[in-house]
């Protein structure tokens, strides 16, 4: 029985608690989930660790060999070992890719960076940005059909590629249209933060538009642009499917540009469903997932050191 | 404010997606034994003979159009009994079969092959259909028979130009599948003798779809791809070995040898379900699903056809 004193302080105390209670909560839900993703990331890493030395410790294989070695013939039967883990064909792979990439997409994306934000803002902001930015979202198997229908045979025909096409040119192409949305709106964010007065003090000595671009606005969003390049750079060595579908996968160095080869991702994807689990062959697979973990990371750490040293009003 | 209520959004929906996850197995069984009731009303002892629960089958992709038109049929005819199958490669199927996360693993090798002695021991065999692989080359290439040792030296790479064997002066162009894939470990053990295929010169694709494609659209190109991807496809042109065409009919009779058993393992005798699903698989009645995707009946294989196959 509640007599209507005690009722009176019940109803007064309510916005009272809700607003505690709303503080709390929210508090403690956003805590768990922070404390959760650094959870699941040590939790990955440990694992791919656990899972990737395997081929070290239990297999006996030395490190040289895998990053260094050609020779891939891993054994894929129950604990037997004795083959082959020589990954470099494939760590070769990835870098030769990535770098054309790279030096594909890199200067387009600067160059569109420029565009949008000092040639032409208001076209840039409403229009050019967002679309440049519906291509991140468009997923990789898009790009890798795009890329084995109509740029496969393309090669093909145009180069008289002698594998049907399929080549690290290839590769190289659907990276570099993969990667350049993500270079192009990180380093068009970072020239927008440059402050306006380091453009009006430029002006204010007599600098043409072009000048202050390239000796002023560019050299202060440096690190926001290489900040974008390593940005792409990682996706594009994290990319699997798009890449598997047109480098043809040839388990051997290219000959040039026009050649087959494999990668990383693309090598790990096709034998991880098949290989026996904790056979020489999978390990094989979790050292390569563990070296691309740590290229990741590699890649994280040189934003993190390039990023502290831009200045800037925006964030 | 506006954070809390975005993170609150943003967790019920990944609530919801879990939850939709998890309920897809979950309510099937429970609607279709609700329709089961209403209907076992008027005839109670049909209740008894069908086949209830679920189960879960995961593992060779080569088996999986079959695997999955079969669990569909046998789901039609046992409304209360469940049965999910999964791809994810022979060895995923095994290794799940094994540590007891599957009912079912579906494997295009022995399980000897692929698991521990100890660990295969403890898993029980049925052999539910066979598998033929057929070589395939290029509609317009003109090749329509190769002799064994001329397929051997093509993917050796010992042979190069087609002209060598009787073709068009033009390069060959190889197309695989990894060498973890069981389509290739049965190729190569009963098309090529064994003989390692040259992985430095061949295009290696990770499916037999991208695989026939590739073939399609090279006209120098060379593969290899079960039968069950040639039903109703007249885009490549199969190859004969040494004058024996790839057939259902050249397996059953033992004349065409690049075939091999297609494995559903059970951990023991497996569940009742799952034994009444695989006894489904292999029954007279859907034989003739079976063999009009391509595969072979494993009741029909002639004694002399298994022979060849017992080492």
């Amino acid at each position: 029985m509640l007599d209507s004193k005690s009722l009176g302080t019940v109803k007064k105390s309510i916005p009272e608690r809700r607003l505690f209670y709303k503080e709390y909560m929210g508090r403690s839900i956003v805590t768990i989930c922070g404390l959760f993703m650094i959870a699941l990331t040590v939790s990955i890493g440990a694992f791919l660790i656990y899972k990737g030395t395997g081929t070290f410790t239990r297999y006996g294989h030395s490190v040289f060999e895998f990053l260094f070695s050609a020779e891939w013939s891993p054994m894929d039967s129950g604990t037997q070992s004795g083959g082959g883990v020589g990954a470099a064909i494939y760590i070769f792979g990835s870098l030769l890719t990535c770098g054309i990439a790279l030096a594909i997409a890199a200067p387009f994306s600067l160059a569109a960076a420029i565009f949008i934000t000092e040639i032409s803002p208001k076209l840039g902001a409403r229009l050019i940005q967002p679309a440049v930015e519906i291509f991140v979202g468009i997923p990789s198997v898009v790009y890798g059909w795009v890329g084995l229908t109509v740029l496969v045979p393309f090669i093909r025909d145009t180069f008289h590629a002698p594998m049907g096409g399929y080549s690290v040119l290839a590769a190289s192409i659907v990276l570099a249209v993969m990667i350049f949305p993500t270079i192009t709106t990180v380093a068009a964010d970072s020239i927008r933060c440059v402050p306006v007065m380091y453009r009006e003090a430029a002006y204010g000595l007599g600098s043409t538009r072009w000048q202050t671009i390239y000796r002023v606005t560019i050299p202060a969003a440096a690190p926001g642009i290489i900040t974008g390049i390593v940005l792409g750079l990682s996706r594009a060595f994290g990319e699997a499917l798009a890449v598997a579908m047109v480098i043809g996968k040839t388990r051997a160095f290219p000959a040039g540009l026009l050649y087959p080869t494999n990668n990383l991702t693309a090598a790990i994807a096709a034998d991880m469903g098949n290989s026996a689990d904790g056979g020489e062959h999978n390990l094989a697979l979790w050292s390569m997932a563990l070296l691309l973990f740590l290229i990741s990371m590699l890649f994280i750490m040189v934003i993190h050191m390039v990023s502290k040293k831009q200045e800037g009003v925006c964030e | 404010m506006k954070k809390i209520l975005n993170l609150a959004l943003a967790t019920a929906l990944v609530m919801a997606l879990l939850a939709g996850c998890g309920s897809e197995s979950a309510t099937t069984p429970a609607a279709s034994s609700a329709a089961g009731t209403s209907s076992s009303a008027s005839t109670p002892t049909e209740q008894t003979s069908s086949v209830t629960g679920t189960v879960t089958a995961s593992g060779s992709s080569a088996l999986l159009p079959l695997a999955q038109a079969g669990a569909d049929a046998f789901s039609k005819e046992n409304p209360d009994c469940s049965v999910t199958v999964n791809g994810g490669g022979s060895g995923t199927g095994l290794k799940q079969v094994a540590d007891g996360s599957v009912d079912i693993g579906n494997s295009d090798v022995f399980a000897e092959q692929k698991l521990d002695a100890s660990v295969a021991a403890g898993l029980v065999d049925h052999q539910v259909c066979t598998i033929t692989m057929a070589p395939i080359v290029n509609k317009d290439l003109g090749v329509t028979n190769l002799t064994k040792q001329q397929l051997i030296d093509i993917f050796t790479a010992k042979t190069t130009n087609w002209k060598d064997v009787g073709g068009p002066d033009l390069e060959i162009l190889l197309v695989t599948r990894p060498t973890s894939s069981g389509t290739r470990a049965l190729f190569k053990t009963w098309a090529l003798d064994g003989a390692e295929e040259a992985s430095n010169q061949s295009l290696e694709t990770d499916d037999s779809g991208t695989l026939l494609q590739t073939v399609q659209q090279n006209k120098g190109a060379i593969g290899y791809v079960a039968l069950s991807y040639l039903v109703n496809n007249s885009d490549v042109q199969s190859v004969s070995i040494d004058g024996v065409a790839p057939t259902l009919e050249n397996t059953y009779n033992g004349t065409y040898l690049v075939w091999g058993f297609e494995h559903m393992y059970t951990k023991g005798e497996g569940s009742d379900a799952a034994q009444a699903f695989i006894k489904f698989m292999m029954s007279d009645d859907f034989a003739p699903s079976i063999e009009a995707m391509g595969y072979g009946a494993s009741s029909k294989m002639s004694t002399q056809a298994v022979s060849t196959h017992n080492k």
